[in-house]
């Protein structure tokens, strides 16, 4: 690491600056952190106070893990978006390495024609998907979800991706293939390593999105048994009464599983930043 | 038969010709060097005898067997990067073995072979180490072990020092020699470098836009240039080219070369210039002469001295004079 002589004054506001926006940023969750474990009417009388011995309750908790199948929406939620994340990865990565290592001839097209998803959102196809889901039997399945959001996340996947392997060292994979390895171990192996960084940015950037996703799970995946977590909230959100204790208590357990893999890829990210030496 | 030999090499990338009908053989176990301007070909065609670039047209042969479909790997032979390209994740051991162990070796002939380059190249204590963790000049002796360690019929070398600060490129450069006569394998080396060029090569070709210009032994090219281009590239500092009118010459002749270490200066001689500046070496001293509106650069041999202004007289043997057409190509 590179050690700069900082102002102290600098120094100072740059680490206010920091706290603020950590503050602006947290404080939603807190709230509903907080509120989860408060009755009803102390949720409504003061939503800034913390609970105390009159008003804490895990009403809240009791009702989300009675009503339905709270661990079995986890789960799906949790393989849909792990199942997703991983092919996103590993084609996208695949996809890139030919589109930056072959010279083909349309290889400029294609990478034009991969890149296109970008800015045609996925959900203008709803009607076709759904269609398609009909005639090949995935209504229903976590399957369905998961080639959804594969497609929509691949082509962003490959453009940030095959910007980064066209940096890979041209020398490093012709001295593998000097040394006999195939295409595939020179691609797992010696260049995936060196875009790490890139993968996990490309994966927190797709899990958010895949995690909180409504619009698909309630079309294409609406069965009591593959309900994801989002969706199965919902039941709490009514049009006239909403349970906040049900509702607050469920996003509050919804939030940790993604805060674990953001730590897991963030982890990845400062290791393949700090450890970047390649020459 | 040589132990390489290129037929008609050509390469083009979509319309543009970048390799035009090469032709060369290397005897076994000699030093060939390709030099040459940058973006003449050079790596190209190592990289078309490594088999990591596919020739347009032409035959590559490796110890006699053409290898034009066979993948680096099956062409017995090694490669070192400019880069070094060391694989980031293993250890120089690992590094070293990685291409045995995919050609099938047994494990305690790589073991040998790995502890015999290790030794040639003074890697012992490294062996267990990251490249990260490695000098740049320890890095290239492993990117050179790696090549060792395959007992290849052909070295590939790509500009191997030029990533090296000077008195290491010195050190390296008479090491790769010294490998050379040792191991008695034939190498090829490019380099943009003419001094690297001369020091080390049996052969040089020497490569330009594309074009083969002149093959031949470093002393060959230097005494004995077939054009202005090669006349000019090889030799520090450069030949000086002069119109063929200073002095009285065929018709035919258009330009004419003098050597800067083939010219003394004196108060006499057919062609005088300006002294516009000099260069005080120590065992040479480098006179840089206005004449004819060209900067002419003469090396004298210990320290003189003269007076920037002076007009002095260019004085030279007949012989040392090379003669060229109006197209570059040597009058004999
Ligand atoms: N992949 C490629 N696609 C298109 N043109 C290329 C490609 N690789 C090389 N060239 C062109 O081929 C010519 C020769 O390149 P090459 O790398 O062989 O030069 P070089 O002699 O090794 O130069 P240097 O001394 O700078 O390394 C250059 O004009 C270059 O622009
Ligand atoms: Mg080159």
């Amino acid at each position: 690491m590179q050690r700069v002589k900082h102002n102290p004054l600098n120094l100072a506001l740059a680490h206010l600056a920091l706290i603020i926006y950590t503050i602006i940023a947290l404080f939603p969750v807190l709230i509903i952190i907080i509120n989860s474990f408060k009755t009803r009417k102390a949720i409504f009388r003061d939503p800034l106070a913390l609970p105390n011995s009159e008003t804490f309750s895990l009403i809240g908790y009791e009702t989300v893990l009675k009503q339905g199948d709270y661990f079995g929406y986890f789960q799906n939620s949790f393989i849909v978006t792990v199942g997703s994340l991983f092919f996103i990865l590993l084609f996208g990565a695949m996809a890139a390495f030919a589109l930056s290592e072959y010279r083909f001839k349309g290889n400029t097209l294609m990478g034009l024609y991969l890149a296109l998803g970008i800015m045609i959102p996925i959900r203008l196809g709803t009607v076709a998907i759904l269609q398609f889901m009909v005639a090949t039997g995935l209504v229903n399945t976590l399957t369905a979800l998961i080639l959804v959001y594969t497609a929509s996340g691949l082509p962003i996947a490959i453009f940030i991706l095959s910007e980064f392997m066209r940096q890979v060292s041209a020398d490093l994979k012709d001295a593998g293939r000097i040394d006999g390895l195939s295409e595939y171990r020179i691609f797992f192996q010696l260049v995936l390593p060196l875009v790490r960084p890139a993968l996990a940015t490309v994966a927190v950037f797709n899990m958010i999105p895949i995690w909180n996703d409504l619009w698909f799970p309630l079309i294409l995946a609406n069965s009591e048994e593959t309900k994801t977590l989002t969706l199965g909230s919902q039941v709490f959100i009514g049009q006239f009464v909403t349970d906040w204790n049900a509702v607050l208590s469920g996003l509050s357990m919804a939030i940790l599983p993604v805060m674990i893999l953001y730590i897991i890829f963030s982890k990845q990210l400062i290791r393949g930043i700090t450890s970047g030496a390649v020459k | 038969m040589g132990s390489l030999a290129l037929k008609n090499v050509c390469k083009s990338f979509g319309n543009v010709e970048v390799l035009h009908n090469i032709n060369l053989e290397a005897e076994e176990g000699e030093f060939m060097i390709f030099v040459g301007p940058s973006g003449c070909g050079k790596s190209t065609l190592l990289r078309i005898i490594a088999g990591l670039e596919d020739a347009t047209s032409g035959d590559v042969e490796i110890a006699g067997d053409r290898v034009n479909h066979l993948p680096p790997s099956k062409r017995g032979i090694a490669m070192v990067f400019q880069t070094y390209a060391l694989y980031p994740h293993l250890t120089v051991k690992k590094n070293m073995s990685l291409g045995l162990k995919q050609a099938g070796e047994d494990a305690a002939r790589i073991e040998e072979q790995v502890k015999k380059a290790a030794d040639m190249l003074e890697l012992g204590p490294y062996l267990d180490r990251r490249p990260a963790e490695l000098s740049g000049g320890q890095r290239q002796r492993v990117a050179i072990g790696r090549a060792i360690v395959r007992d290849p019929k052909l070295f590939l070398f790509d500009e191997p020092l030029s990533n090296l600060d000077a008195a290491l490129r010195v050190n390296t450069r008479i090491e790769i020699a010294d490998l050379h006569r040792r191991l008695g394998t034939t190498i090829v080396y490019v380099t943009h470098d003419q001094v690297e060029a001369m020091t080390l090569a049996d052969r040089i070709v020497v490569l330009q836009d594309g074009y083969v210009e002149q093959i031949g032994a470093p002393m060959e090219l230097y005494n004995d240039p077939d054009n202005m281009f090669v006349a000019g590239f090889i030799g520090s500092p450069a030949m000086n080219f002069l119109d063929a009118r200073l002095l009285d010459m065929p018709a035919e002749v258009a330009t004419i070369g003098l050597r800067p270490e083939a010219i003394s200066l004196g108060s006499e001689g057919p062609i005088s210039g300006k002294v516009s500046h000099l260069e005080h070496l120590g065992a040479d001293t480098n006179v840089y002469l206005h004449v004819d509106g060209k900067l002419l650069t003469v090396r004298l041999f210990g320290q003189q001295d003269f007076e920037v202004g002076s007009t002095v007289h260019l004085q030279f043997a007949p012989d040392a004079v090379y003669r060229f057409d109006k197209d570059g190509k040597r009058i004999r």
